[in-house]
C-alpha cells in the first residue's frame, strides 16, 4: 500500500535522516531462516525491506545475488511462498514497508491480477521489477498503480534529463537510483558523483531518492546518506548470509546473527549521515 | 491466443513497440533502455539508407560469397523416392553458416553508432566465430560468452574464435549453455553501455533485434525464391528449416509467408524425447513467458523459472525461441515439429553418404523432417530446405556418439 511507504519516508524526513533500505533473497537458504532474517531486519535498524523474488535467470545481478537466488530455488522457494513470507512477517510488524524486487516472468506466470491481489493481502507496499522499463508499463505498472501498489522505478547513469520524466511517470513510493551502469555487487563509485546525480533527479521529482549498488559498509552508508533520502544495501547482506552457511549450504547459528550485526552497523552509518553532512 | 485470422499479410510485424501480437517487446533493465532506443533509431535510418544497403551487399557478395547456391539434391531425392529436394546452401558461406549474414549487418550498424567493442553470445560457436570474424575484419575487439559445456563440446570453434583474436569467456552458471551465455552477455552490456555493441546471434531479444536479425537473414529466403523460380518456374510446396533461436528459419521463411501455396515447417530439437525434460522444443512443449528481453514461448516450470534444455546440437540448446516464430505458430502460418537427437544423427549420416555433404547437427534436424515428409509427397512436388551450417565443428561430437576414435 502506498500509505505505509509515504508515512515511513515522511517520518524519517521529520527525523532528519535517510532510510536504510535492506535487500535479501526470500528463501535463502531456506524459508524459516529467511523469515527470521526478515523479522530481525527492522529491529536491527532497517527502515524499508526489499524482498528478493528468486528467478532462474537474473540478468541484472552479479554472482552474489545469482547464487542467493539459486540457493532459494533449490530450497523450494516459489513466488507463492515469497508472498506467504510477507504475510507471516506482517503478523508482528505492520509498519515497515515491504518492496518485492525481482524479474517479471514469475509474476507473469502467476497472473498479474491474481499476483496484485495476493500481494496486497500479504501486506506488500511496492514492486521493483527490473525488466519492466516504462515502455512496458501496460504489463504490470499501470495495474499495480490502479490497485494502490507503489511501482518503484530504477534510474541509472544512462537515464539522462530527457528520459527522466519518462522514468518518473507512474513511479511512486521512492526512486531507486542505481549508482552505476552494471550489475549488482560492483564497486561503489565516488560519493560526490552520487550527490550530483541525486540532485539531478530531485530537480524532476518530489519523491524520495534512494541510492544503491555498491554500498557495503557503515562508512559507505554514511557517505551516500549525506545526499540521498535512502541507502540501499543488498549484496553485502546476501554475502553475509552466504558466508555464514555450513559446507552443505545450510543455515548456521551465525546466519541471522551475522545479518543483525551488519545491519546494526549500517544503521549507525545512516544515522550519522546528516550529522556528518552538517559538520 | 490467436489474433484476427483476416490479416492481409504475415509480413508486417513487428509494430512500433516491437510486438508480434502478444510476443516480442522490450523487457530490459532501465540501464539498457536508452541504448535500445538509440539502436532502434540508427537501425531505422540504416535500413532505408542506400549507402548502408550497398555496403552490406558488397560484403555479402565478395566477403561471404553470396548468393549461396540452391542445389538440387538428386541422389537424396532418388533415395527418398518422393518430392524433389533442394538445399539452400548457406553452409558454403564464409565461416560455414548463415550467421555471417547477420554479423556483417550488425557490425556495420555498430560502426555507425560509434561503438568500439563487440560482445556476443554463442551456443554451437557458429555465431561466435562469425562475430569474431567480422570483428577481425573491422578491427574491433570482441568478447564471446559461451557456456562451459559448449566450450567443451565445440572445441574446434573455440580455437577458431581465439585464432581470430576474440576472447572467449566460458560461463559456468546454470548448465553452461546458450541461455547462460546470453545472461552473461547482457551483464557485460549493462556494465559497458558506453562503448559496447551487443551482437545478438539470433532473431530474439529486445526490439529491434528480432526484426533486425530477420532482415539481415532474409537474404536467404529472397535468394531462394528467385533461384527456385529460375530452376523450376514455380514456388516450392514445402520449405523447412531448423529452429533454435530461429534466425536461419525466419530468414528463409519470411519472404514466403504470404505465398499461401507454400507450406512452412520449423523443426525444433526434440532431444531425448518430449516426455522428459531433455529437449529444447519450446514451441511444441513450452508456454509463453518473458526472458532475455522478449515475450515468447519458453520451457519453464509452474513458478515461471526457466528450465535448461537439452539437445545433441549446441546451436539448438536454448529454452526460448524468437518472438516472431511464437506469433507464426499461434497464427497457424508455420507448423513447428520436434526431431529427436537420434533422428538428427541418422539424417547427418545419410546426407554425408548420399550427397557428400557433411551438415551441421542443427540443419540435420531439418533434414530428418524432410526424410519423413518427402517420401509421402509426389515426385512433381518441391521441397526447399535451409542447409544453414556445415558439420566440421560437429565431427568430434558425432564421433564420440558413434564410438569412433578421432
Amino acid at each position: 500500500m502506498t500509505a505505509r511507504m509515504d508515512k515511513r519516508f515522511a517520518d524519517l524526513a521529520a527525523q532528519g535522516r535517510p532510510a536504510l533500505v535492506t535487500y535479501f533473497m526470500a528463501g535463502d537458504p531456506d524459508y524459516a531462516s529467511s523469515l527470521e532474517i526478515m523479522t530481525a531486519l527492522p529491529k536491527a535498524g532497517a527502515d524499508v525491506i526489499e524482498l528478493g523474488m528468486p528467478f532462474s535467470d537474473p540478468m541484472a545481478d552479479g554472482p552474489a545475488i545469482q547464487m542467493a537466488g539459486q540457493r532459494a530455488l533449490k530450497g523450494g522457494q516459489t513466488l507463492a511462498k515469497t508472498l506467504q513470507m510477507a504475510r507471516d512477517f506482517r503478523r508482528t510488524d505492520d509498519a515497515t514497508p515491504i518492496v518485492l524486487m525481482g524479474y517479471y516472468n514469475p509474476i507473469y506466470i502467476y497472473g498479474v491480477d491474481r499476483f496484485l491481489d495476493d500481494a496486497i493481502s500479504a501486506g506488500i507496499d511496492g514492486l521493483i521489477v527490473v525488466d519492466l522499463p516504462p515502455e512496458m508499463d501496460d504489463e504490470l505498472c499501470l495495474p499495480a498503480v490502479a490497485k494502490g501498489v507503489n511501482f518503484i522505478r530504477l534510474a541509472t547513469p544512462t537515464t539522462d534529463d530527457k528520459r527522466l520524466p519518462t522514468v518518473l511517470r507512474n513511479t511512486s513510493g521512492f526512486v531507486y537510483y542505481v549508482s552505476m551502469n552494471g550489475i549488482t555487487g560492483s564497486a561503489l563509485p565516488d560519493p560526490s558523483l552520487i550527490s550530483g546525480a541525486v540532485g539531478r533527479i530531485k530537480a524532476h521529482t518530489r519523491l524520495p531518492v534512494c541510492v544503491g549498488f555498491g554500498v557495503k559498509t557503515a562508512e559507505h552508508a554514511r557517505a551516500i546518506g549525506a545526499s540521498a533520502d535512502g541507502v540501499v544495501v543488498g549484496t553485502a547482506i546476501v554475502n553475509q548470509i552466504a558466508s555464514s552457511l555450513t559446507e552443505d549450504g545450510k543455515a548456521s547459528a551465525a546466519t541471522v546473527a551475522g545479518v543483525e550485526t551488519l545491519v546494526m552497523s549500517l544503521a549507525s552509518g545512516v544515522r550519522a549521515a546528516r550529522l556528518a553532512a552538517a559538520e | 491466443m490467436n489474433q484476427s485470422p483476416n490479416l492481409n499479410s504475415f509480413r508486417e510485424g513487428p509494430d512500433e513497440e516491437g510486438r508480434f501480437g502478444i510476443f516480442g517487446g522490450r523487457f530490459v533493465a532501465e540501464t539498457l533502455m536508452p541504448l535500445i532506443l538509440d539502436l532502434q533509431e540508427k537501425w531505422n535510418a540504416a535500413k532505408t539508407d542506400p549507402a548502408f544497403q550497398a555496403e552490406l551487399q558488397n560484403l555479402n557478395t565478395h566477403y561471404t560469397g553470396r548468393p549461396s547456391p540452391l542445389y538440387f539434391a538428386e541422389r537424396l531425392t532418388e533415395e527418398l523416392g518422393g518430392a524433389k529436394i533442394y538445399f539452400k546452401r548457406d553452409e558454403l558461406n564464409h565461416t560455414g553458416s548463415h550467421k555471417i549474414n547477420n554479423c556483417l549487418g550488425q557490425i556495420l550498424l555498430a560502426k555507425r553508432m560509434g561503438k568500439t567493442r563487440i560482445i556476443a553470445e554463442t551456443g554451437a560457436g557458429q555465431h561466435g566465430v562469425a562475430s569474431a570474424t567480422v570483428a577481425a575484419r573491422f578491427g574491433l575487439p570482441c568478447v564471446v560468452y559461451m557456456g562451459a559445456t559448449d566450450v567443451e563440446r565445440q572445441a574446434p570453434n573455440v580455437f577458431r574464435m581465439k585464432l581470430l583474436g576474440a576472447e572467449v569467456k566460458p560461463v559456468t552458471a546454470g548448465h553452461g549453455t546458450l541461455k547462460d551465455a546470453m545472461n552473461e552477455a547482457l551483464r557485460d552490456w549493462v556494465t559497458n553501455v558506453d562503448d559496447t555493441y551487443y551482437m545478438i546471434g539470433t532473431a530474439a531479444g529486445p526490439h529491434p533485434y528480432p526484426e533486425m536479425v530477420r532482415e539481415f537473414q532474409s537474404v536467404i529466403g529472397k535468394e531462394a525464391k528467385e533461384q527456385i523460380l529460375a530452376a523450376e518456374g514455380r514456388l516450392p510446396d514445402l520449405i523447412v528449416a531448423a529452429v533454435g533461436g530461429g534466425s536461419n528459419a525466419i530468414g528463409l521463411f519470411h519472404p514466403f509467408l504470404d505465398d499461401k501455396g507454400v507450406k512452412i515447417v520449423g523443426v525444433e530439437a526434440g532431444g531425448k524425447g518430449l516426455d522428459g525434460e531433455e529437449h529444447c522444443a519450446s514451441l511444441t512443449a513450452g508456454s509463453p513467458g518473458v526472458l532475455h528481453g522478449n515475450r515468447t514461448y519458453l520451457l519453464q516450470d509452474g513458478d515461471g523459472q526457466i528450465k535448461e534444455g537439452h539437445s545433441i546440437s549446441a546451436g539448438l540448446d536454448y529454452p526460448g525461441i524468437g518472438p516472431e516464430h511464437s506469433w507464426l505458430k499461434d497464427m497457424g502460418r508455420v507448423e513447428y515439429v520436434p526431431i529427436m537427437d537420434e533422428e538428427a544423427l541418422a539424417a547427418f549420416q545419410l546426407l554425408t553418404r548420399v550427397e557428400g555433404i557433411i551438415p551441421a547437427l542443427e540443419p540435420s534436424h531439418a533434414l530428418a523432417e524432410v526424410v519423413k515428409r518427402a517420401p509421402k509427397m509426389g515426385k512433381d512436388e518441391i521441397v526447399v530446405m535451409n542447409l544453414c551450417g556445415r558439420g566440421d565443428k560437429d565431427i568430434f561430437t558425432v564421433g564420440k556418439i558413434l564410438g569412433m576414435e578421432l
